[in-house]
């Protein structure tokens, strides 16, 4: 029976509704495609583009006068003048510093919170000890307070560590957990089967080697889910940075990116340079995200929030 | 160890009544877990107790002391709450943040429950719903700056058509009127994807019989997503405002990137506006109080989230 309506209303009405409703529909789909997509060729097309070209065919969809020039700014392998002479700041920003600032404090954060966050959850899923369920009660309101709310008084403490403008200080307050890792990775550890951590400890395993051996290569897929949309987060965060970082030494990409803008030279914005810079800054979530994309999609949900 | 050396074959499949007895050893040694489970537990609960819940208590702590970080802070009662209650500037900038957060979420929602009835009733692609979801994983500077360019006066792409269909230049992002419609719009574009697909989600849940028997029924599309889609996704629709809508109050990266607040004040949201108090003039105490008053805006709209998931709950059956 239930097969039988599957096939008719599965196959017929299909049919059926290729009507003017059903195209104007994938016409709207079409226009939500084209807006979503259309500001990353934008990018692309600018970054090859002069801007001399940029101010003499603003409408040209395709890059004007070809260049890597925008890049080399970026990238900082121009000469002062140079620069300038192509309506750059000269200011001297590096992006590959930048890019590699960015890298060292996403991996940072990311594998420590994700470990610290996991063993973390292990305890709470798993092991038996006093307190436990009020523990996890404290940690669970954590979720409640805004992180916006502690940065202000994260940077005062950063700034009595002495650590203000050094990566350390960008990564240490989320390197040791979220409230919200420790709580997502809780619920995959609570749905692994507890015979087979029982069939480990007949064989004489720990608790310890059971985390290693069991535990984490069995959440394997959540927990990659969780680093991508972790290094993803912290790649993109740009109000603690903005606090904590005054020079090149710990300067990141999304920092790097507003201090180029704010350096606009007196002949105007250097949209070539500033758009290569942002595509150098854009592009490895880009490729992050085409590895993962399906993960990460089907992970949206209700117990993957936020 | 005990389970070890009293059950040495236990590779092999045990029959019921052996595997009694070790079970009951290993629920028995199971009970002393407590030094591992500090170890287990030391360096998350340092990161709370540190980074989290220290700085909360402190921060509440701050807006009762006047503080400018180089000499200690100096307890002052109420006077930042006085101070900002009569702040103009203030209100101001609190009124511009629920301007923006209305703008913001009111368009934000109804495209991002367009989207996902989209997904739901055209196709079930997920190359589709990845593409919806792409400009989410860029950071809000990327997307400030690249609207920035795009909506430019003199230059942007934005401004050429508009003038070559012989309107008028839109100084989108430098006059005052203008300035926060964009920005709420910008950050429309970053964020519909990802409300999208938690709506979509909560779709999923809703049984495709229900559509099938509709139709059956003769009932248009229209009128499925009002009799069918909404009343059932009501309750997730819920969750996901009031999740957008805490989100949407903390708004600064497009603000600090495409504005810096102005112009004449015209999108010095409430978190601009705390930054530069506390990064510019240095004044953390007062910096801190309007934060405290941020914080109690934020608690008010999860209290009324968590209302509104229970009336939900029971509203699903």
């Amino acid at each position: 029976m239930a097969a039988v309506t599957a096939t008719n209303t599965g196959i017929r009405p299909e049919r059926r509704r290729f009507s003017f409703g059903r195209a104007a529909a994938w016409t709207g789909m079409v226009l939500i495609v084209l807006i979503t997509m259309l500001p990353f060729y934008w990018i692309l097309r600018t970054a090859l583009s002069t801007n001399a070209g940029l101010g003499a065919d603003p409408t040209n969809p395709l890059p004007v006068d070809l260049t890597t020039s925008g890049f080399e700014r970026a990238l900082g392998l121009q000469s002062a003048e140079e620069a300038v002479a192509q309506g750059g700041a000269g200011g001297g920003l590096d992006f590959w510093r930048y890019l590699l600032n960015s890298v060292g404090v996403s991996t940072v954060i990311t594998a420590c919170q994700i470990f610290f966050s996991a063993m973390a959850a292990y305890a709470f899923a798993r092991l038996r000890w006093r307190g436990r369920d009020k523990v996890f009660a404290l940690f669970l309101a954590g979720l409640m307070v805004p992180t916006i709310f502690t940065l202000l008084p994260n940077f005062v403490l950063i700034k009595e560590l002495q650590l203000v403008d050094t990566l350390l200080g960008i990564a240490l307050p989320t390197m040791f957990m979220t409230p919200f890792a420790v709580f997502f990775l809780r619920q995959f550890f609570m749905n692994i089967p507890r015979e087979v951590e029982e069939a480990a400890l007949l064989d004489g395993a720990g608790k310890i080697k059971i985390f290693f051996r069991v535990v984490l290569p069995m959440a394997s897929t959540p927990i990659i889910t969780l680093s991508v949309l972790t290094y993803i987060t912290s790649w993109n965060d740009y109000f603690w940075p903005l606090m904590v970082s005054y020079s090149d030494s710990s300067r990141v990409l999304t920092v790097a990116l507003a201090v180029f803008r704010a350096q606009t030279p007196a002949t105007g914005v250097d949209w070539s340079g500033l758009m290569a810079a942002t595509l150098i800054a854009a592009l490895p979530m880009l490729v992050l995200f085409a590895c993962f994309a399906r993960r990460i999609v089907s992970s949206i949900g209700f117990t993957g929030i936020k | 160890m005990t389970v070890a050396s009293s059950s040495p074959p236990s590779r092999l499949p045990l029959s019921g009544a052996e595997a009694v007895a070790p079970m009951k050893k290993v629920k028995a040694r199971a009970q002393g877990d407590g030094a591992l489970a500090a170890v287990f537990i030391a360096p998350a609960m340092l990161g709370f107790l540190v980074f989290l819940l220290w700085p909360t208590l402190r921060g509440i702590w701050l807006s009762f002391t006047r503080y400018n970080l180089l000499t200690p802070a100096e307890f002052v009662g109420l006077d930042n709450y006085v101070r900002m209650v009569n702040d103009p500037i203030f209100w101001d900038s609190l009124w511009v943040t629920v301007e923006y957060v209305v703008l913001n979420i009111g368009v934000q929602t109804v495209a991002a429950l367009a989207i996902a009835v989209l997904l739901q009733r055209l196709t079930q692609s997920s190359l589709l719903r990845g593409i919806v979801l792409t400009p989410y994983l860029m950071s809000n500077v990327v997307a400030g700056l690249v609207w920035l360019w795009m909506l430019d006066t003199q230059l942007g792409i934005g401004n050429e058509i508009i003038s070559g269909l012989g309107a008028d230049r839109i100084p989108f992002l430098a006059d005052e009127t203008w300035a926060i419609p964009t920005i709420a719009l910008i950050n429309v574009w970053r964020h519909v994807g990802y409300t999208a697909l938690l709506l979509f989600a909560g779709l999923q849940a809703i049984p495709n019989d229900m559509y099938e028997a509709a139709r059956v029924d003769g009932a248009s599309e229209w009128r499925m997503f009002w009799r069918i889609t909404m009343p059932l996704l009501r309750p997730v629709l819920a969750v996901v405002l009031i999740m957008t809508v805490i989100g949407s109050f903390q708004v600064f990266d497009t603000v600090a990137v495409t504005t810096a607040g102005g112009p004449a004040n015209a999108t010095n949201v409430l978190q601009y506006y705390i930054y530069g108090s506390a990064f510019g003039r240095f004044q953390f105490g007062y910096a801190s109080a309007m934060s405290v008053a941020l914080l109690v805006v934020l608690s008010a709209i999860t209290v009324l989230q968590y209302r509104l998931t229970r009336a939900g709950q029971s509203d699903l059956g």
